[in-house]
Parts: C-alpha cells; sequence; structure tokens
C-alpha cells in the first residue's frame, strides 16, 4: 500500500480541507439561521457567541488553506508541460486530459471553473466571520444583513461543491502522481 | 419591530449597519473581480502574460491575487466611509448579491467564452 508525496498533497487539499470546509458549512448555516433568524428568538449566550465566532473563522482558514494549498502546491504538478522526450503523460494531468476528445471537458470546463469559483468561497466566509464576529447576536436586529450573510455562505457551500466535486472527478481521471513514494503497509505477494 | 436599548435607544443607531455593508459589497465586488480577471487573463494576452505572478501556478496567480486586492482595498475604502452610520441596507445587499451571482455565472466557462 503506497502512496506518492503529490497524492497526499492531494489528500490534504480535497478530503482534509476542502471536505472538512462542506462539513462544516452544513453548520455554520444551521446555527446562523437558527439563533440569529428573529429578536424574538431563544436568547444566544455568551458561550454561544464564542462558539460561532471561532467557528466561522476556522472555516475562513480552512478555506484559505483548500485554495491556497490547491493553487499553490498541486495545480501546478496539475499543469506541468511534459519535456520533449516523454514517453508518458502520467506525470502530465492537463495534458493527459486534453490528448483525449472524451476527457478534455473535464479539463476545459470542469477545472477552468472549479480553479476560478473556488476563490469565492474563501472571501465569502472571511467576510460571514468577520460580520458576525462584529455584530454577534446584534445581527438579530439586522434582517438584511443577516440574509446577506446567510446568502453568502449558500453560495459558498455550492462554490465550495462545485470545486469539490470537478477535484474529484479530475483526481479519477487524471490522478495528479509522482514525486516521493511513501509505503504505508508492505503487502505479501500471493 | 426594532430592538431597544434599556434607555430606549434604538440599537440599531448603537451598532450601524456601516460595517456590515461594507463586509458585504466589497466580498461582493471581491468574488466579481475573480470573474473578471479571469476573463481578460483569458482573453487578451499582454493582460495573461502580465498576471503570471507565480510561474508554476500561471495567469491563476495574477488572476486571484489582483482580486483579494481589489476585495480588500474596496473593504477599507467601504469600511472608512461607512461604518460609524447606517446606510441603505437593502440596496447594498441586494446589489452585493447581483455581483455574487454575476461572478457565478461568469467564472462558468462556456458564459466565460462568450466575450
Amino acid at each position: 500500500m503506497e502512496l506518492t508525496a503529490r497524492g497526499i498533497w492531494t489528500m490534504i487539499h480535497g478530503m482534509g480541507f476542502g471536505a472538512l470546509y462542506l462539513m462544516a458549512c452544513s453548520g455554520a448555516l444551521v446555527e446562523l439561521y437558527r439563533r440569529y433568524s428573529s429578536p424574538l428568538g431563544p436568547a444566544v449566550t455568551e458561550k454561544d457567541e464564542k462558539f460561532l465566532r471561532i467557528y466561522l473563522t476556522a472555516m475562513a482558514v480552512l478555506a484559505w488553506l483548500t485554495v491556497l494549498t490547491g493553487a499553490y502546491i498541486i495545480y501546478p504538478w496539475y499543469r506541468a508541460v511534459p519535456t520533449s522526450g516523454a514517453t508518458s503523460l502520467a506525470e502530465f494531468p492537463q495534458r493527459l486530459l486534453m490528448s483525449s476528445p472524451s476527457t478534455a471537458a473535464w479539463h476545459s470546463v470542469g477545472m477552468e471553473w472549479k480553479e476560478h469559483v473556488a476563490w469565492l468561497v474563501p472571501i465569502s466566509i472571511t467576510m460571514a466571520a468577520a460580520v458576525f464576529s462584529q455584530y454577534r447576536r446584534s445581527l438579530r436586529i439586522h434582517p438584511e444583513l443577516r440574509a446577506a450573510v446567510l446568502v453568502f455562505v449558500w453560495v459558498s457551500l455550492f462554490a465550495a461543491g462545485i470545486a469539490g466535486f470537478f477535484g474529484a472527478m479530475l483526481n479519477k481521471n487524471a490522478p495528479v502522481t509522482g514525486g516521493s513514494t511513501i509505503t504505508l503497509i508492505q503487502g505479501e505477494q500471493k | 419591530m426594532s430592538a431597544q436599548t434599556a434607555a430606549g435607544v434604538p440599537q440599531a443607531r448603537l451598532n450601524p449597519n456601516g460595517a456590515g455593508a461594507a463586509a458585504v459589497l466589497a466580498a461582493g465586488v471581491g468574488s466579481l473581480a475573480v470573474a473578471v480577471f479571469a476573463i481578460l487573463g483569458d482573453k487578451a494576452a499582454p493582460i495573461k502574460s502580465l498576471m503570471i505572478l507565480y510561474k508554476p501556478t500561471g495567469p491563476l496567480s495574477g488572476v486571484t491575487s489582483c482580486a483579494i486586492v481589489v476585495w480588500l482595498v474596496v473593504w477599507a475604502l467601504l469600511h472608512r466611509r461607512w461604518s460609524w452610520r447606517n446606510v441603505a441596507i437593502g440596496r447594498v445587499t441586494a446589489t452585493a448579491l447581483i455581483l455574487l451571482f454575476l461572478s457565478l455565472l461568469l467564472t462558468f466557462p462556456p458564459i466565460a467564452d462568450l466575450f
């Protein structure tokens, strides 16, 4: 059972930061809606506020880590150009996808959308964390502001979903491989 | 119904919506900036080469860095102007949401390729 260094980074980016963000998003939406939807709703304690502030800030950190590892660690491996004399495109995912009409759209639509739409996520959730940290329970008396924050968090979930879906499909059709190999478990040959 | 403090002062006056409105509108502008810079970088060769701030990442490095700078500068400017007052929040949030949805559409390659 082996993993390559590039494969591990891809897992950290997608299954670590990205998937964790997607899971966290539903919690943030529920909390923001349930606790701050009405000035007449149940009382919000300081502990609740502190929790949600830390939660949203952690989500913003996750979102930034996801896009930064994606753009500056994995994407360069994805878009690497084969040197002359290369006999296989296995280590050049973008070129591998574009080499066949049946897979080219995974790059021209999937990666092209993913690499840009993903950046709406950290922008949106950083804004949500900042607005919540500023207003806390008084967000209840600013319904338009609260609604806007909620829509931005919904859109961040949608954008992260697009990026996650295409990330998984791209990695299925042309995985980012290469780098040093790490053996997790040495199997027995039968 | 507007919530009031013990002294009868509406809370919205003590905690004006300007700072929040600045953050929301700046996020809309920043999101649209991602799409606009991406289209410019894709369509114009001179802009594309200008956008290569980090060669291994290519134009994406410049597209996203420029958008982040636009977002943060707009946020700082709006915050400075609005943070201590109430603004027409309905109009501001509607504008921000239109910009956000436009950015979703314009980052979709079949739509971006129409330009």
